[in-house]
């Protein structure tokens, strides 16, 4: 009885890979395996510490955070550092300009990353989510299905992509790299290896720094995300349980009205 | 309301009868939640209730959304961000509206194409048609003014191309974009009035429910044979139908809740991979992005309005006899405005005495091509506009104009109909077995 439902749910979900875009001659994205992958993926806590410290001892130079609020990396589901820890991070990494004062003083936990175009260089806030690693095939949307849209994965390749190859046009020099669409970025190789020492002693190869900076970054993207998919996994099983009672109460409602089933 | 012979509400205390005599509003639930409706009717049929659920979704979660939303150019994009990151709860109201709008629109093209294949749209249900079209017409425009308030990127430059499609009308287009826009380009005045707008529309759309549900009350539900309930009396009547509630509440309820599992698991596991990434970058006048491209809802119209370039023969044809005021554009946009009328249209082009495809052995493929050609339509609207997916472009636009006009048309003439079952109950009983009165049925 349930069959053609299953059909329409099937037409349903056949609709949605048509919503994917036609890919442009994009470089190669590596899929990296993250630990906030799929529905039960939860992010690393400590990867995004050593996220954060990587974007603050090297990124924050050019890229800003301004759609981020410092307060938010004491929040449980993210980097989750003590409160008294945001409020020395805050005060001893960033100044921002107080209206009232009308002059700078040091960040607090109310404040938001500061936003940075110093150099021209994109706000990062959103960038693992403004950016897809997956495409494809033709158009089909099948491939972010099953891999996810693979921002962090953008990221991640885009940072360990450099081939060490230099151009001059124009005046301005560009840098091969596999992961950037068309081959050649305006950005310098960011990370060398062993630039950022972890108090842990982690790995600190420009692969491993890399993953860990797109942790960081899809976490300032999608804050929520653990809270979000919390709430699907109670949605579905609730949404699943009251499906079966809806299934029995009209199997039972129609009962008197139908005969036996002629095979 | 119905035509069918049916009980109707009958006050019984005093308090009932005062309330009757002045205002029969308990009357007016009562016949409407009680209608007869054919019992044979099949899954196809729970999609109503579905989108009278999405509607209700959007216009909720949209309410509580405008409280935190700033329309303003310099602070749309941020105000976006505020409700996914302090608002409580606000980054599963924003998935929740953004992912319904998908559903929406799933649900409002299997319902189409439901009409479309059960010839719902027949006499005497082409007003519930018609109405249903508008409602459709005005989804799509809540639907793309929707998109354009987050101030992405896509939203900036999707709302620059579709109301671009105005000005190529001829004499007044220029003055006509200008009008919509409120200025020269898409700018604060756009997202103003767009957010105006997108908060009026579904209360219209609301309004057009009702008529759209009061007309098929009129005449009664279409059902998956074609054939009308028997109005001779009450007992006849009631042998091919049964009431709305319980039996087809609790039963599109059940059809609901599955859809919603699915809805809720994109919701809280994937909720963007129905949008596109360019829209978490922030309107910028001065980039334009490499591949600009509507949601997915849009794209099988889209792929029509690209189809007709200055190279197609009809399009050089037009540009002659009208003496180059119909150019390749105008062209488009006139057949992808004509590919939604047209459907408006059906009642009258399909010359068929037969309701449902199911008797209709000729038109049935002819119809599963149509559906093939809509999802080949969606695919190639997300598409680069080269080769070789211009050609496919138009040979399936070409098909869509095509089953419209020609076939169906021709189809009701040449075609030989399959019997159809005499009545509703003769139907539901070859499914269901004929239901012996002597026992209870054995558990």
């Amino acid at each position: 009885m349930l069959k053609t439902l299953a059909i329409g749910a099937a037409f349903a979900l056949a609709l949605a890979p048509a919503a994917s875009h036609a890919a442009g001659g994009s470089g190669h994205v590596e899929d990296f395996q993250f630990s906030f992958e799929g529905p039960f993926g939860a992010y690393d806590q400590n990867q995004l510490q050593r996220g954060l410290q990587i974007y603050t001892e090297v990124c924050a130079a050019c890229h800003g955070l301004k759609f981020v609020p410092l307060r938010t990396l004491a929040d449980e589901g993210g980097p989750a550092l003590p409160a008294d820890q945001v409020r020395a991070y805050a005060a001893e990494n960033f100044s921002v300009y107080d209206a009232e004062l009308d002059e700078d003083r040091p960040a607090k936990p109310v404040d938001h990353f500061p936003a940075n175009t110093a150099a021209g260089a994109p706000d990062l806030s959103l960038m693992a989510k403004a950016r897809a690693g997956f495409h494809g095939p033709y158009g089909s949307g099948m491939n972010q299905l099953f891999k996810g849209i693979g921002g962090a994965e953008y990221i991640a390749s885009l940072l360990d992509g450099y081939t060490g190859e230099e151009k001059e046009e124009a005046g301005s020099i560009f840098y091969e790299n596999t992961a950037f669409p068309g081959g050649w970025i305006s950005m310098a190789p960011p990370l060398s290896d062993e630039q950022v020492e972890f108090a842990d002693g982690h790995e600190n190869s420009v692969e491993a720094m890399s993953q860990d900076v797109a942790a960081f970054l899809m976490w300032t993207a999608e804050p929520k995300m653990m809270d979000r998919k919390r709430a699907g996994f109670v949605g579905v099983l609730i949404l699943t349980v009251l499906s079966v009672l809806l299934y029995l109460t009209n199997k039972q409602l129609w009962a008197p009205h139908k005969g036996r089933k002629s095979a | 309301m119905s035509g069918i012979p049916h009980d109707h509400y009958e006050p019984k205390t005093g308090a009932e009868k005062w309330l009757h005599s002045r205002l029969p509003i308990v009357g007016l639930v009562y016949d409407t939640i009680m209608i007869p409706t054919p019992k044979n009717l099949n899954w196809w049929w729970i999609w109503g209730i579905v989108l009278a659920f999405c509607l209700v979704l959007q216009i909720v979660t949209g309410i509580v959304l405008v409280m935190h939303y700033t329309p303003h150019a310099d602070m749309a994009f941020a105000s976006v961000e505020h409700i996914m990151r302090d608002v409580n709860g606000g980054y599963m109201l924003r998935y929740l509206h953004a992912n319904g709008a998908s559903l929406f629109f799933v649900a409002v093209y299997i319902h189409i194409f439901r009409g479309l294949f059960y010839g719902s749209y027949k006499a005497p249900r082409e007003i519930t048609w018609i109405i249903g079209m508008i409602i459709y017409l005005l989804m799509m425009a809540t639907g793309f003014m929707g998109y354009v308030l987050p101030w992405g990127q896509m939203s900036f430059w999707g709302a620059t191309v579709i109301t671009g499609l105005f000005g190529a009308i001829p004499f007044v287009g220029e003055a006509l974009q200008t009008f919509l826009l409120g200025g020269p380009a898409v700018d604060n005045a756009t997202l103003n009035r767009f957010f105006s707008l997108h908060y009026l529309l579904p209360f219209v759309i609301a309004a057009l429910v009702v008529i759209h549900i009061w007309a098929f009350h009129t005449t009664g539900n279409n059902n998956p044979t074609g054939v009308d309930v028997r109005k001779g009396s009450k007992e006849e009547a009631e042998k091919d139908t049964l009431p709305f509630w319980p039996y087809f509440v609790i039963k599109d309820f059940l059809g609901l809740a599955i859809v919603l599992v699915i809805f809720w698991a994109i919701v809280g596991f994937m909720p963007n991979y129905l949008g596109h990434p360019d829209n978490y970058i922030e309107a910028n006048p001065l980039v334009t992005p490499a591949h600009i491209v509507p949601e997915w809802y849009f794209l099988p119209f889209y792929a029509i309005l690209r189809a007709f370039t200055s190279e197609v023969w009809v399009v050089q044809i037009a540009s002659f006899v009208t003496g180059g005021i119909i150019d390749a554009k105008f062209f488009g946009v006139l057949a992808m405005f004509g590919a939604i009328a047209i459907m408006a249209l059906v009642p009258w082009l399909d010359t068929s005495r037969v309701r449902s495809g199911r008797y209709r052995p000729m038109f049935k493929w002819w119809f599963y091509l149509l559906v093939f050609d809509f999802f080949a339509l969606m695919w190639l609207g997300a598409m680069p506009a080269e080769e070789p997916y211009a050609s496919f472009s138009l040979i399936a636009s070409a098909y869509w104009f095509g089953y419209f006009l020609v076939i169906l048309p021709i189809l009701g003439v040449i075609e030989k109909p399959l019997a159809e079952p005499a009545t509703i109950e003769e139907d539901f009983d070859a499914h269901y077995g004929e239901k012996s009165d002597a026992a209870t049925p054995a558990e």
